[in-house]
């Protein structure tokens, strides 16, 4: 029998093997095909497409930078409000609730996952977008309104709201990994703690160190989710290509001006123009993401070496 | 650590078998049936139209009822937008295609082979406006929706729009114009009316399924469910829809100056009035956009909708079905066109349709064979 074992062994490494080169394959794939049909846009657009602030399909004028700048900036926002609350949730629930409370929320916050974005994005108009515009946008005018980012006109509609309605979205994700990533912590390392004399918040700090690279991917996964969104923002951010420094005014995105101009894209340059946005997604995200990491590899090394200090 | 997972004995020879049958059935021929076959097994005639999502309601109540009718011929209506709808067209993707604006001279050529165009049903488009204060109808210019548009009035209570609208106590508010995001026939004939009114538009914004709007002034929607939500949920805002979204929601409709000088109010008969109106105007082809028309009660943001086919079908059994369809849809189809809010095609016009039908031909024959005439 040991034969037929190792033989078994090569084929079960070769099918490995080969289901991660397809994935490679398949990036590099999407890729290929993006660059080509982007081809015509470049060639003739060059880098002032990345740098071009205005976006005039009917006279063939293409400038991706104010997208540019809508998803980053409406990203960080889903990013910056979902992620302290993920991590309180997330902590809540594998340190200190017990697993009656537990149990029941976690299975809410699956819930919030399988809601259509487009149920969000209706709710962000007819729900979030008023009270926003009645109440947190006043709040934040009246007591921060002297930050450039909360002057202008309030309509509800704008960076700030798609921003929001991100950071529910991600939510569930982000919580549902980051709880995953604590629970894999050794219930030995919290012990230890404990007979040290730590604290409980001391404990947690400890738990958060050796859980942190999970941590980062959770966060990164749920900056992926933000950066890629299109419904939900298309209905809530105005749909205006413009850079402002006030988070009120209306923005765009570009996963949002695919959503809603790709069908109807006939023209093969507009199309064109369409798909190069795609690729610049493709690399915003890249190094979004990778900025992202870095960041958190970072702050948890600076966090490791002060400990061990 | 043993998983679970592989203690279950499963043969990494199984487990390859798996993989290849995975693939293999990734590249083989679809089992599905064969898209080109005019009919399928059971004979049903399947015709795939596709386009402007404006009409989706009139063409899919038809195809049912026409359904009713002729249960061999199987209608399937995709609204996809009318630019996608023209596309299909062109790139013979679909039986037949829709759109809300004619083809351009540059895409007909293109197309290698004589489209028609055939008018099925007339819209409107509205502007809706979101004034709680104002109970009594608003009267608008092309002059004002253009200003607005284009950022030179920006208080509600600009004196320009204070002029047409004397009896209205108008708010010192500013204005928030909401326009579409996406590429839409609904967009087209605004701007069209626009552009051929105000000499401004044309130059700076024009007529477009994406018109370039002014960067920094009002905000896009997409759909025009996302206009109507955006208008209904935000004070002071002015939007633009079809007229069967308005009345479907209920909400108030600014009246439009005409040409001759009169602000009608937008509804099927001021819809159906434009188009009697302009129908002598309509040409050969029947491209043709209404956009302000002249005449007592006739509104000028009126529109018709088209079905787009090539006038020499490729296939003599889908070319006769789908005559078929277009002649009792445009006739006896009629009655159905008002209770969803549409407004039916003036006679002429019906006339000239007629005409089109008629002239459909596979492999140089004509498809209708007797030609049909109206049985009046």
């Amino acid at each position: 029998m040991p034969q037929t074992g190792a033989a078994g062994d090569k084929i079960f490494r070769l099918i490995l093997l080969s289901a991660a080169t397809i994935l490679l394959l398949i990036i590099v794939g999407i890729l290929l095909m993006m660059v080509q049909n982007a081809l015509p846009s470049i060639e003739r657009f060059g880098l002032g497409f990345l740098t071009g602030r205005e976006w005039k399909a009917a006279q063939n004028e293409f400038g991706a930078l104010p997208f540019i700048y809508g998803t980053i900036v409406s990203s960080i926002i889903a990013v910056v409000l979902a992620v302290p609350l993920s991590l309180g949730i997330a902590i809540f629930l594998v340190e200190q609730a017990s697993p009656k409370i537990a149990r029941p929320i976690s299975f809410l916050i699956e819930l919030l996952a399988a809601i259509p974005s487009v149920v969000y994005g209706l709710w962000a108009i007819f729900v979030l977008a008023p009270f926003v515009r009645n109440h947190l946008g006043v709040f934040l005018q009246n007591y921060f309104g002297w930050l450039p980012i909360f002057q202008g006109r309030l309509t509800g509609i704008g960076m700030f709201t798609a921003g929001l309605v991100m950071a529910l979205m991600i939510l569930p994700i982000v919580t549902a990994v980051v709880r995953d990533v604590l629970e894999t912590v050794p219930q030995a390392q919290r012990e230890a703690a404990l007979a040290l004399g730590a604290t409980q918040w001391e404990t947690t700090r400890v738990v958060l160190g050796n859980a942190a690279s999970g941590i980062a991917g959770a966060i990164v996964l749920g900056l992926g989710r933000a950066i890629g969104e299109t419904m939900a923002v298309t209905m809530v951010i105005g749909n205006s290509p413009r850079i402002s420094a006030s988070l009120f005014e209306p923005a765009n995105t570009i996963a949002s001006l695919l959503a809603a101009n790709f069908a109807e894209a006939t023209d093969e340059i507009y199309l064109s123009a369409l798909i190069e946005m795609g690729l610049v997604l493709f690399l915003v995200t890249f190094i979004v993401n990778a900025l992202a990491k870095l960041l958190i590899i970072g702050v948890t090394n600076r966090a490791n070496n002060t400990r061990r200090a | 650590m043993p998983i679970k997972f592989l203690t279950i004995k499963v043969s990494p020879a199984a487990f390859f078998f798996c993989f290849v049958l995975l693939f293999a059935s990734c590249s083989g021929e679809p089992f599905g049936r064969n898209r080109a076959a005019a009919t399928d097994s059971a004979g049903t005639i399947n015709l795939q139209g596709s386009g402007a999502s404006f009409p989706k309601p009139i063409y899919e109540k038809w195809a049912s009822e026409f359904g009713k009718i002729e249960p061999k011929i199987r209608v399937d209506y995709q609204a996809s937008g009318s630019g996608a709808g023209q596309k299909a067209v062109l790139a013979k993707t679909s039986d037949f295609g829709a759109s809300d604006d004619p083809m351009s001279d540059e895409d007909l050529r293109s197309a290698g082979a004589e489209i028609l165009h055939i008018p099925t049903v007339l819209g409107a488009v509205v502007l809706t406006y979101n004034l709680p204060e104002i109970k009594k109808p608003l009267k608008l210019s092309a002059e004002t929706i253009a200003e607005i548009y284009l950022g030179s009035i920006r208080k509600w209570n600009d004196e320009r729009l204070a002029r047409d609208n004397p009896e209205l106590n108008l708010p010192n508010a500013d204005i928030l114009p909401i326009y579409r995001a996406d590429s839409s026939g609904t967009s087209a004939v605004f701007t069209d009316f626009l552009a051929k009114t105000v000499p401004v538009w044309r130059e700076k914004v024009g007529t477009n399924k994406q018109p370039s709007w002014i960067t920094g002034i009002g905000m896009g929607a997409r759909g025009n469910d996302g206009v109507m939500g955006q208008v209904k949920q935000t004070p002071n805002s002015i939007g633009y829809v079809e007229l069967t979204y308005a009345e479907a929601n209920n909400v108030p409709m600014a009246h439009i100056k005409n040409k001759s000088g009169d602000f009608i109010e937008p509804s099927l008969e001021t819809v159906t009035a434009a188009a009697e109106n302009s129908a002598a105007q309509m040409p050969e082809d029947l491209r043709f956009q209404i956009a302000d028309t002249g005449g007592a009660n006739a509104y000028p943001l009126a529109s018709y909708t088209y079905i787009l086919v090539y006038k020499n079908q490729p296939d003599a059994v889908k070319g006769k079905a789908l005559a078929d369809f277009l002649w009792w849809a445009t006739h006896d189809g009629e009655r159905f066109i008002r209770n969803l809010h549409y407004a039916p095609l003036p006679r002429d016009v019906v006339r000239k349709v007629e005409a089109k039908i008629n002239s459909m031909t596979t492999a140089d024959r004509l498809v209708l064979r007797p030609q049909k005439t109206e049985e009046k």
